[in-house]
């Protein structure tokens, strides 16, 4: 976009004259930190307050999850994961630690090269942990079906993904928090298609705007939430229209459904939602590390002065978290808001100080 | 084993590389001497515009040229692992020699240990250097009003090792910006004598980093410009994809420089006159609106900070 005329939309949103205080709700983890990053946060009028959603994969996964994969790795199993998760506090320890203790974890940048050592190393048995939203889950569901293809019997996913439109339907339908409107990923959406998210609008009333990346994405984005907010009216806006179509992507999806079927899901902060995760369909058992090692899992536990559940639920900013930068910060995160580069503890850690 | 690597050494590094006697005498003349070291563990051992032999001339060379010295020494201490490939060690030592002749060092004294399979990694270099100082060393006082120069664009290097190590196949004919910041400080020096108040090479913490260094606990802040610094596309890319920052990735040959606002364009100048220099440009000011951070204003006008980060971003970059 021409930059003149990003600096006026940009002070369009600057000097943005509000009906009145108004909370709008992202629910992705990169717009956590692209709203920052660019500097579009810092343009928000005053009585626009941007509140934070289940947007980050590792912060909603629940510490079972990460207890179940330590235990596997305690089998003598590779643990290869996204590098989100390794610093991420487990209900007594982190996979950081145990690697430090000699538990073998690796980091990869796709769950193809997971793959890939799994066959370079047939005695070993490697476990993917499959966590992520649904744009992450076909890249993942199709790593399952190359390995049962190639029948590599040493290749196994630990399945945490989950749904984003149900546990925006949970935040609602639980009244808890007043929520203006919404934005609404566009990397989901180019998946799932914008159809997905009309439940915003016509079952609750609430405008919603499916945004991309970039700063104009941004600034256009929360421009279109604000317009609709004054003139009264709720309405889905496709902001990212180069990327999203009404049906999204439907070869994805189908990867994606051959590998998975939706089941209820534990999610950190709104606890059980129906349908909103990804279960192994039983024909890839063998290939479901849930399934395939039967661990004994400690009793899970939350650090009691963490208050990543309410910050997810939208109740909380960060900086309401009386651990926040003091007992808890990036080097020594508490919760695993704090850890992930997508983690709003993280963002405003990093940038809001 | 040891006389193989020995004379393997001594042959492309120069008969003076590993003393005959238990230590190297110098005269390097009258006046100050700038005195530093640093060990390389880069991996992989070759990467897109360089290698740690390169890496570990450079590094030192730098460490002294930022301080105002003139580089003239430098020594070399091995760290082999058993069954380091001959070959590769050959192209290593010839790239140190080719970095040392380049930045016009001598390398004078040095040292070889041979460690068991697994105790390292292929190999490590450490290097220390000696340099002369002509002038008074570059800490002068900085305050509201200096201008922040770089000499080029940000995050070659730890992007170009990155994508190597992670065969990332989209960053091809990316190069790491591995080079000796000498010749340009000299540069500087003799054209702009007196201009510049601090420099330091951007390397592990990238430029952010230097800067947090510079305003910590004082009464000054550091304001960037975002649309002025050079960050070359697949830089871009590779860092969004990854989720790190350019200002944060390590450079190998990029300085950053306060200088007194009105004579940033005359250094800018003298900067680009030299190989290292091309693209020398203004991209900040120290301001003393927030005592104590770097501020980043963005493209479209906002403003957030840019702390220190604790977190390494990649691991044994250098």
């Amino acid at each position: 976009m021409d930059k003149e005329l990003k600096k006026k939309l940009a002070g369009r949103l600057r000097s943005y004259g509000l009906p009145g205080p108004l909370s709008v709700m992202e629910i992705c983890g990169t717009h956590t930190t692209e709203f920052f990053r660019t500097g579009v946060k810092d343009l928000f009028p005053d009585r626009l307050r941007l509140v934070d959603g289940p947007g980050c994969p590792v912060c909603v996964t629940p510490n079972e999850y990460l207890d179940r994969a330590i235990e596997i790795g305690k089998s003598g199993a590779v643990i290869v994961s996204f590098g989100d998760m390794i610093k991420v506090p487990s209900s007594y320890s982190s996979l950081g630690a145990e690697r430090a203790k000699g538990m073998k974890v690796e980091v990869v940048y796709s769950p193809m090269e997971a793959l890939e050592l799994a066959e370079k190393d047939p005695d070993s048995e490697v476990v993917f942990l499959s966590v992520g939203f649904e744009t992450t889950a076909p890249g993942e569901a199709a790593v399952a079906l190359r390995a049962k293809e190639r029948n590599v019997k040493n290749f196994s996913l630990l399945p945490g993904n989950k749904l984003t439109p149900p546990a925006v339907k949970a935040l609602l339908e639980s009244g808890e928090v007043r929520i203006d409107g919404f934005i609404v990923p566009g990397h989901v959406s180019s998946v799932i298609g914008s159809e997905a998210w009309e439940f915003i609008a016509e079952d609750f009333g609430k405008p919603c705007v499916i945004a991309g990346f970039e700063d104009y994405d941004l600034i256009t984005g929360t421009l279109a939430l604000m317009d609709m907010l004054a003139a009264g009216e709720s309405k889905l806006v496709n902001g990212y229209a180069r990327a999203v179509r009404p049906g999204g992507n439907p070869r994805a999806m189908e990867v994606l459904y051959r590998v998975f079927r939706a089941a209820d899901s534990e999610w950190r902060g709104l606890g059980p939602i129906p349908s909103s995760g990804l279960e192994m369909r039983d024909e890839f058992a063998d290939f479901d590390a849930s399934r395939k090692f039967r661990v004994t899992l400690p009793e899970p536990r939350e650090h009691p002065g963490c208050r990543c559940g309410e910050l997810l639920r939208g109740l909380i900013l960060p900086v309401d978290c009386p651990l926040f930068g003091k007992a808890c910060s990036p080097e020594r995160p508490v919760g695993p808001c704090m850890v992930s580069t997508e983690g709003p503890c993280a963002a405003y850690y990093k940038y809001g100080r | 084993m040891n006389d193989m690597i020995e004379g393997l050494i001594r042959k492309i590094l120069g008969p003076e590389s590993i003393q005959l006697d238990d230590s190297a005498v110098l005269d390097p003349g009258p006046g100050k001497i700038a005195f530093t070291t640093d060990s390389f563990t880069v991996t992989p051992l070759f990467f897109p515009g360089g290698d740690i032999g390169k890496l570990a001339v450079n590094g030192t060379v730098n460490d002294l040229a930022v301080m105002g010295a003139i580089p003239l020494y430098l020594s070399c201490a091995l760290i082999l692992e058993e069954g380091l490939d001959m070959g590769e060690l050959t192209k290593i030592l010839e790239s140190m020699r080719r970095a040392a002749d380049y930045a016009g060092v001598k390398i004078v004294t040095g040292d070889t240990k041979v460690v068991g399979k697994g105790a390292a990694d292929g190999i490590y270099i450490n290097t220390a250097g000696i340099g002369i100082m002509e002038n008074e060393a570059l800490r002068g006082e900085i305050a509201p009003g200096d201008a922040v120069l770089i000499n080029g664009s940000i995050g070659d290097h730890g992007v170009a090792v990155m994508a190597e190590r992670n065969r990332l196949s989209f960053t091809r004919g990316l190069l790491s910006d591995c080079a000796p910041l000498n010749h340009l400080m000299e540069r500087v020096a003799s054209n702009c004598p007196g201009a510049v108040k601090f420099a330091r090479d951007a390397t592990r913490g990238g430029v952010a980093s230097v800067l947090n260094e510079i305003v910590k606990n004082r009464h000054f802040s550091a304001t960037l410009n975002e649309a002025s610094f050079p960050v070359k596309d697949e830089v871009k890319g590779v860092c969004g994809l990854l989720g790190i920052e350019p200002l944060y990735v390590a450079n190998e040959g990029k300085l950053v420089m306060v200088c007194d606002g009105g004579r940033a364009e005359e250094i800018v100048h003298a900067m680009r006159e030299t190989e290292e220099g091309r693209e020398a440009c203004i991209i900040g000011s120290i301001g003393a609106e927030y005592p104590g951070k770097v501020v980043l204003e963005t493209e479209i006008g906002g403003r957030r900070m840019l702390p220190l980060l604790a977190e390494e971003q990649l691991p044994r970059i250098c």
